[in-house]
């Protein structure tokens, strides 16, 4: 009941389980900003997609549900543009330069590890630090006996003093645009080399670095991870022939109203308490990459089809 | 050597010469797979033409096996290095069929002798390093092991004991369930009598395995036309995300 072939993976799954897994995907992704590529993947690895494919047609949900996300956040002018595009200018360089890594470390026949490790090098850490620094505010927050504590528009960091000042309206800053052109190219590299959007780095690179307030990193976020993954989908479409459109409709068919609610919520969260979710998820992922790589596997073979260059 | 090699030529005609032959015949010779596919059974049956009265002596026997296209594979194993878990050592297979199913009368070691098993290349160890040249690499039969251990888990690699229903030594019918996970391509069906271990007469048959319809057109396009293709997930993606967004604002109206 409700199989479908899927004709590029060659595989038969369940379409309402696609659909449920579109659905978490895309809530989490309207709700914290982040494309959740960096969880689709393992969904579908789990359910038995081949690695390749899942990837490619992640991108290319994430691009769906990140699109719907924009379109939420834009209703609130919630989108930084001018931010937006510095960001993906920085972005398709790295990207670029991540892509060569890749495909040096496939040459080596190490890519899984060198990913596994990037994944919980970059999740850990990432998490490890928002998930401190949000503690640390709600914990601040319930001490001043739940009054807020002051806001200001922005945080002022070292990154306020650099040259090539460019005005952010929508962020209300005015700051020089070398920090999001190489948080922008960071991002991109590590999506080149983890197939990811990298939503969760941009998210708290922005709040932290860039001290963006909070209610825009979203939009903004979702706004570049579109160009970002948009880019991945069509070069493994055309490259790896591995995007699969049946596998990407269930998905995204899922996702877009996922995204859609998720967007409704973390509209009702406040800003720590949406970060320390984040921060609590990403580490999940670290942790559980973390013990595939310790823990002695069941099967110590693994068998894969046969690449040739 | 010269004697060896003449009557490994005469061997094919002195089968023959015992006078029982295969007529077969299968539900399908091929198999269709639309959006949705959930598998499929194929019945596999046939009989047994004698001229004369059959033999007495050792029991007629049936082995009956299924075999999907092969892929070159990379096999990889994984050992423990500076705490974690790391591929170390890979061997290269030139060729292992994707799906391998074996069929029989009885159980395989009792009704097959180890020379027509390697003559003939039926049970799943040959069959899998009959097309594998790198496998004579040395240290190659864990990792061939290895392999047969992870299909047969998934099903791709069955061994069927007594699951071919024979009667009156001369009728023979068997099915054999095809997964859902099926690879297109040409699957092979090759039909084996047995006396006494040894093999009396052999027939193949192939199973055309295809995508149709939706599927088939959406795997030509994404081979065919790989920009045109991503630039229409793409449109969809967007179309979709679209769509989302301005019905929810219906919806919250």
């Amino acid at each position: 009941m409700f199989q479908l072939y899927l004709p590029i993976a060659e595989v038969s799954v369940n379409a309402i389980l696609l659909l449920g897994i579109g659905g978490i995907v895309g809530f989490l992704s309207g709700m914290f900003g982040v494309g959740g590529g960096f969880l689709i993947t393992p969904f579908l690895l789990f359910i038995g997609v081949p690695p390749g494919i899942a990837v490619a047609t992640g991108a290319n949900q994430v691009v769906a549900s990140s699109i719907s996300g924009v379109l939420a956040q834009l209703k609130r002018k919630a989108v930084d543009f001018r931010m937006g595009l510095v960001l993906m200018v920085g972005g398709l360089l790295g990207s670029w330069s991540g892509v060569q890594v890749f495909s040096y470390m496939s040459s080596l026949g190490q890519v899984d590890l060198f990913v596994q490790l990037s994944y919980v090098l970059f999740l850990g850490l990432i998490g490890a630090m928002m998930f401190a620094e949000s503690a640390r505010a709600l914990l601040r927050a319930r001490r001043h006996g739940g009054a807020a504590p002051v806001r200001r528009a922005h945080i002022h960091t070292w990154v306020h003093g650099l040259p090539f000042k460019m005005k952010f309206r929508a962020s209300g800053l005015y700051i020089s645009v070398l920090p999001p052109l190489g948080v922008g190219a960071l991002v991109g590299f590590l999506a080149g080399i983890m197939g990811v959007g990298g939503g969760f780095i941009l998210v708290p690179a922005m709040i932290y670095i860039l001290g963006m307030p909070t209610k825009v990193v979203i939009g903004t976020s979702l706004f570049q991870i579109i160009f970002v993954t948009g880019f991945t989908t069509v070069v493994h479409a055309v490259n790896s022939h591995t995007v699969d459109m049946m596998l990407a409709l269930l998905l995204i068919a899922g996702g877009v109203v996922g995204a859609q609610i998720g967007t409704l919520v973390g509209v009702k969260l406040r800003a720590e308490q949406l970060r320390i979710l984040l921060a609590v998820m990403v580490l999940a992922v670290a942790i559980k990459i973390a013990f595939d790589l310790l823990l002695q596997p069941t099967e110590l073979y693994s068998v894969a089809p046969l690449v040739l260059p | 050597m010269i004697r060896a090699v003449l009557l490994a030529l005469l061997l094919p005609t002195a089968v023959l010469a015992e006078g029982e032959e295969i007529v077969s015949g299968l539900s399908q010779n091929r198999v269709e797979i639309t959006a949705n596919f959930d598998g499929s059974e194929i019945l596999i049956y046939g009989a047994v033409k004698r001229e004369a009265p059959a033999p007495t002596g050792a029991p007629l026997q049936v082995i009956i096996t299924v075999e999907g296209p092969s892929t070159p594979l990379v096999i990889r194993r994984k050992e423990r290095r500076a705490g974690i878990w790391v591929n170390t050592s890979s061997i290269m297979v030139d060729a292992a069929p994707s799906f391998y199913a074996v069929s029989t009368t009885g159980p395989i070691d009792k009704i097959l002798s180890g020379t027509d098993d390697l003559r003939f290349k039926i049970t799943l160890p040959h069959a899998i390093r009959a097309v594998g040249s790198a496998s004579e690499a040395t240290g190659s039969k864990e990792f061939i092991d290895a392999l047969e251990r992870i299909r047969s888990a998934d099903q791709s690699y069955r061994l069927l004991e007594n699951r071919v229903q024979l009667v009156d030594e001369t009728l023979f019918r068997t099915d054999v369930a095809l997964p859902a996970n099926l690879t297109e391509g040409n699957y092979m069906v090759r039909m084996f009598i047995m006396r006494g271990g040894r093999v009396i007469d052999s027939m193949e048959r192939v199973i055309g395995v295809r995508k149709t319809g939706l599927e088939r057109t959406l795997y030509i396009m994404a081979h065919q036309q790989p920009l045109l293709y991503g630039v229409i997930s793409l449109a969809l993606a967007a179309v979709a995300g679209w769509a989302a967004s301005a019905g929810f604002r219906l919806l919250r109206r």
